[in-house]
């Protein structure tokens, strides 16, 4: 994948470095809690992870199981044996002065992640994922002169993924980037969530001259990037600098820069250390890892549907349009909803029915998900399963509007009413009025008294005017207070003005 | 009444017995540590817990009256070398980055002991950090041998060999990396027990060679390391290396007999340099154990030569990692007069630490560093591979192995200084075994003349066993001394008060 | 071995000890020492052997996830040689 450019173009050769941080209750080496949502500075600490003298760590077995059951979503091949490694630098937010971290046994390796750039598909190969423990964090408030640290990150178990350098956008950064953080989620490893800091990314940035073969002999790393959108702007940022230093005869050194997000722009920072020389040697105080491969195929057998299979089912199962798989997918709980208000649909739709009245109803349930739901949960702030709504009533709901028993105007209404206060549509379209009018003697007296109102626009119509079709229309709806089925009355007012 | 030098054993009876009671016994050592230690004295204790250990005597009287079946080590006073954490008790590893460090929490093995209500009597003088075979690299000045104190007690654990030699405490907690217990034990003429490592836990014994470090206890005699064996053993859910493996009841298993025992004694173990009288001494020791039953065989280890040398890499290795800690940032001493973050770390560990810890630390961390790894640490590592499977065979063959503990008697005080493979050569009979994690014991063996001067100092055997084979070692150990009184001397200048 | 007082720089500014000339000349030459004294090693054929880290023979010791807050968080913040807060307060980092 890497080594061939035969572009006339300058190539961006880009490589990721991520963190994500694994939902487990305890800390990876001591029972702290592990809480990304903990407010008050150092709550979450103990004598281990404060590294007092004399404490020692202890492997949190969840970490082991969360870490290869994502390495083992990612492709890779699960190590056999694997150990623990000591990192050594100075930083005030590392209590040991090193960080536990896996050095030349990762616990996977070797795998890859299939992502879909515009209708393709691109393999990134993953260099490494292994296990470490995150460092606490250092705040600097503004014009203090000095720096405060929490140490309730320290020691919360990390897994870091490391790809080779096969991307060449920072859209395929981006798109890999979701589509880790959708697996992520999927297995239950962990929330994956740039803004909180729960999956960070260090991208490796540089730019391949026309026709050049080889790796270039530079790249940059950004740190301090935390969002999607920072993601790519970010990388992009660096590129364009990239492009412009080499066609100037220039390479762009090799530093470790930052993302300002004020300035828009990455920008320099001064290294972390005067030298990197991390020092690494297997942790005397943690006992090798033997995963067996029993452990690891029933971790395989136990891994969940996912969102590539997801999105090919979708395709191939309901013929979803690709965005709105996509977006259902980028939703891990959305999509959950959406599939149990599908086997809803499923349990009521009858062998009498056609597999297009499923698909339809699919296809609706779909675009109510990402719309009308969408909107609501995210005003409110809640997941779909939070919500009053239930899936059964959900379908129910579509259900009435297929059978054309309200308007998709007066569904809207019903649907606000189920999200506000819960309880079933049948109810609701009771107690609001809003069932519809399917009855063609009331409808046909109703557009005969239209006509009878309107000779102008009945004479227009005949004139060749369509406008005035839809001004009937209207007019026979309002008579009908609005809950006229308007494929009936669009039928019966045509055959009337015949 | 003379309590001084009674075993663990004898004064759990007098306890029994209601002779005496807790709170006397205490104090009785209290007042002996007044009498003989401070910095004029031995210099054994750097921290007195007066009003603790009183405390804590109360209760294990209480205890003492109400449970006719209380530990043996119930309201027996002991001290803790200062390496051992010690709740709320200032705990310093003879480190001035640590001058004014109390721990939050006990050490594993101090929470054991205070289960069974011994009681703490203070915290014993070291060498920085473990880093030493003399005491003399402690920030507290050295601690003195109470046979001669003009000389050195060994070390690591020497405030603690000291303070047992002298009746100041019937035992103590010591720690081994390479000879910290066994060699002070040695050179101070009492026992010291350096268990299989993984037995004893590790958990908040400050770090000095995480691979090698085992807590161990220094005591009078074979019998009463047994007691405090059973009660310091066992797993620990916070030390990951410690073993699951059951604990024999080494007291109980004693036996006065060797029959039956195959003894090994390796050749190399007679170094070039050592002093003929400790030589003479160790063949009059291994012929008392022939007495015993022991079938006695000449065995070799090639490569004992090589166990200083695994050592001087692997040690200094860790010991760069587990000393970064202390940094200035979160306890201990931060630099007073800090410009920035940078002098917060390069001037509180240039105050803080002491010579020997900075040679040592500055080591390692070349011995770890890029370019170096593979010719240092990683052949270090490979070697220590060769030394374990060398004593895995010969412990095919044998029991036990035995030999001197140290080649010599103790050195005057000042001998060690600017010399920088003084450990490795003091301690060159007791590395091979830790680097191979095996359990040891040193007990006392006779005298031997001092190299320099006209005076009898104590000589040690060592007992080396198979990995977890304590029981073996033991019933050596204890055979040996039902039929010698080596373990009863005591020196001189230490009497009632 | 001999090491030069460049090397000794490097070390201990790994390692963040503050040296001065004259300690960076003593330690150059007792690391010397040591790094001679260890040269020895190299006698030793290795071919083939993989190295040990560990003696115990123990492998795959883990924990249950469970989770606790310290008893000892207040004494540990306590003894933060310089606080703001609950927070431990440093000299500036940027």
């Amino acid at each position: 994948m890497t080594g061939k450019n035969n572009t006339n173009s300058y190539t961006p050769v880009i490589g990721l470095e991520i963190h994500v941080q694994l939902k487990t209750k305890s800390k990876m080496f001591c029972d702290s809690p592990n809480n990304p949502d903990e407010t008050v500075p150092n709550t979450n600490i103990c004598e281990v992870c404060t590294a007092q003298p004399g404490t020692l760590p202890v492997v949190n077995k969840e970490a082991i199981r969360l870490g290869t059951l994502l390495g083992l979503a990612l492709n890779c091949k699960i190590a056999h044996n694997s150990k623990f490694d000591r990192k050594s630098y100075f930083y005030p937010d590392l209590p040991k002065g090193y960080q536990i971290s896996q050095y030349d046994k990762p616990i996977a390796e070797h795998g890859y992640l299939d992502i879909n750039v515009d209708g393709v598909v691109k393999r990134v190969r993953i260099r490494r994922a292994h296990l470490e423990e995150d460092a606490g964090k250092n705040v600097h408030p503004e014009g203090s002169g000095y720096s405060l640290v929490d140490y309730n990150r320290a020691g919360t178990p990390l897994m870091e993924i490391v790809t080779e350098p096969d991307i060449t956008s920072a859209k395929e950064a981006r798109i890999f980037l979701e589509e880790l953080r959708n697996i992520v989620r999927y297995i239950g490893a962990g929330s994956a969530d740039m803004e909180k800091g729960t999956m960070r990314l260090e991208p490796n940035i540089s730019v391949r001259k026309p026709g050049q073969q080889e790796l270039p002999n530079y790249k940059v790393e950004v740190k301090n990037i935390n969002s999607f959108k920072f993601a790519e702007a970010a990388i992009e940022y660096e590129v364009e600098r990239h492009i412009q230093m080499l066609s100037e005869g220039q390479t762009p050194k090799q530093v470790t820069m930052g993302w300002n997000e004020k300035a828009s722009q990455t920008v320099e920072q001064r290294s972390k250390e005067e030298a990197n020389d991390y020092r690494y040697f297997p942790d005397p105080d943690l006992p090798v890892l033997k995963l067996s491969d029993q452990f690891i195929s029933e971790l395989q057998a136990a891994l969940p549907e996912l969102p590539a299979a997801k999105r090919q089912r979708f395709k191939e199962e309901y013929g979803l349009p690709d965005d709105d798989i996509q977006n259902l997918v980028n939703w891990k709980e959305l999509t959950e909803y959406f599939e149990e208000v599908v086997s809803e649909i499923q349990a009521w739709i009858q062998a009498d029915r056609s597999k297009e009245d499923l698909l339809k109803l699919v296809k609706m349930a779909a675009n109510w998900c990402l719309q009308d739901f969408s909107a609501l949960l995210n005003a409110s702030k809640i997941n779909p399963s939070e919500s009053r709504v239930t899936q059964e009533n959900f379908a129910e709901l579509l259900k009435h509007i297929a059978d054309a028993k309200i308007s998709v105007t007066a569904a809207k209404q019903v649907f606000a009413q189920m999200f506000e206060h819960g309880g079933d549509p049948d109810h609701i379209i009771e107690d609001l009025g809003l069932s519809q009018i399917s009855d063609t003697a009331a409808i046909e007296s109703a557009v005969d008294s239209v006509i009878q109102a309107n000779e102008k626009a009945v004479l227009d119509y005949k004139a060749g005017q369509q406008k005035s079709f839809g001004f009937l229309v209207g007019m026979a709806m309002k008579e009908l207070k609005g809950k006229g089925n308007p494929a009936i009355v669009n039928e019966i007012l045509k055959k009337k003005l015949e | 009444m003379e309590l001084a030098f009674l075993e663990i054993s004898e004064l759990a009876e007098k306890l029994r017995n209601k002779e005496i009671s807790s709170v006397e016994l205490t104090k009785y050592f209290l007042k002996r540590i007044k009498e003989y230690d401070g910095e004029s004295g031995l210099n054994s204790f750097l921290t007195v817990t007066e009003e603790e250990a009183l405390a804590q005597a109360l209760e294990a009287d209480k205890i003492l009256a109400s449970d006719p079946h209380a530990s043996v080590l119930t309201g027996i006073p002991y001290a803790a070398k200062d390496l051992f954490s010690t709740k709320g008790i200032r705990t310093t590893a003879s480190s001035k980055i640590l001058d004014k460090f109390v721990p939050v929490f006990d050490a594993t093995a101090v929470a054991k002991l205070n289960t069974e209500k011994s009681i703490l009597l203070g915290k014993t003088n070291l060498d920085e950090f473990a880093h030493g075979s003399s005491t003399e690299t402690s920030a507290y000045g050295p601690s003195k041998n109470p046979w001669d104190v003009t000389r050195i007690p060994g070390g690591s654990s020497g405030g603690s060999a000291a303070a047992v030699a002298a009746g100041l405490v019937p035992f103590a907690l010591a720690t081994e990396t390479g000879g910290s217990i066994r060699q002070p034990a040695s050179l101070c003429g009492i026992c010291g027990w350096k268990p299989t490592y993984g037995r004893v836990s590790r958990f908040g014994v400050i770090a000095m060679t995480s691979s090698n470090d085992s807590p161990g206890t220094i005591a009078r005699s074979v019998k009463d390391l047994a007691i405090t064996a059973e009660i310091l053993s066992g797993h620990d859910p916070k030390d990951s290396t410690t073993s699951v493996k059951e604990i024999p009841n080494y007291a109980a298993n004693l036996r006065s007999d060797l029959k039956g025992v195959k003894i090994g004694v390796p050749k190399e173990y007679f170094v070039p340099g050592m002093q003929p009288e400790v030589e003479a001494r160790i063949h009059e020791a291994i012929a008392k154990l022939k007495e015993l039953g022991a079938q006695v065989v000449e065995v070799s280890l090639p490569l004992t030569k090589y166990g200083s040398l695994v050592y001087a890499i692997v040690t200094p290795a860790e010991i760069s990692s587990n000393l970064a800690r202390f940094d200035g940032i979160r306890y201990g001493h931060r630099t007073e007069d800090a410009k920035d973050l940078s002098d917060i770390y390069d001037q509180s560990r240039e105050e803080g630490f002491g010579d020997e810890a900075k040679r040592r630390i500055l080591t390692g961390a070349y011995a770890l560093s890029a370019g170096y790894y593979d010719a240092y640490y990683l052949k270090a590592q490979k070697v220590r591979r060769l030394l374990v499977d060398e004593f895995n065979e010969v412990f095919q063959k044998v029991d036990a192995l035995v030999c001197a503990s140290v080649p010599n008697v103790a050195q005057k005080i000042g001998n060690a200084k600017d010399n920088p493979l003084f450990g490795y050569i003091a301690d060159q009979l007791n590395i091979p075994a830790s680097m191979a994690g095996l359990p040891a014991l040193s007990i006392p063996c006779g005298f031997a003349k001092a190299e320099d001067a006209d005076i009898e100092m104590p000589v040690g055997l060592q007992i080396i066993g198979p990995q977890w084979g304590e029981q073996n070692v033991f019933n050596i150990g204890y055979a040996y001394q039902t039929i010698t009184d080596w373990h009863k001397k005591y020196p001189k200048g230490f009497g009632e008060i | 071995m001999i090491l030069t007082a460049e090397e000794v720089r490097k070390i201990a500014g790994l390692a963040r000890i503050k040296l001065n000339d004259s300690e960076v000349e003593k330690f150059r030459k007792e690391l010397s020492v040591v790094l001679e004294y260890v040269s020895e090693l190299e006698k030793v054929d290795t071919e083939g052997v993989e190295e040990i880290s560990q003696v115990t023979g123990l492998e795959n010791v883990l924990r249950e996830d469970h989770a606790k807050l310290s008893e000892y968080r207040d004494a540990i913040i306590a003894s933060f040689p310089e606080r703001k807060d609950d927070f431990l307060k440093i000299k500036s980092i940027l």
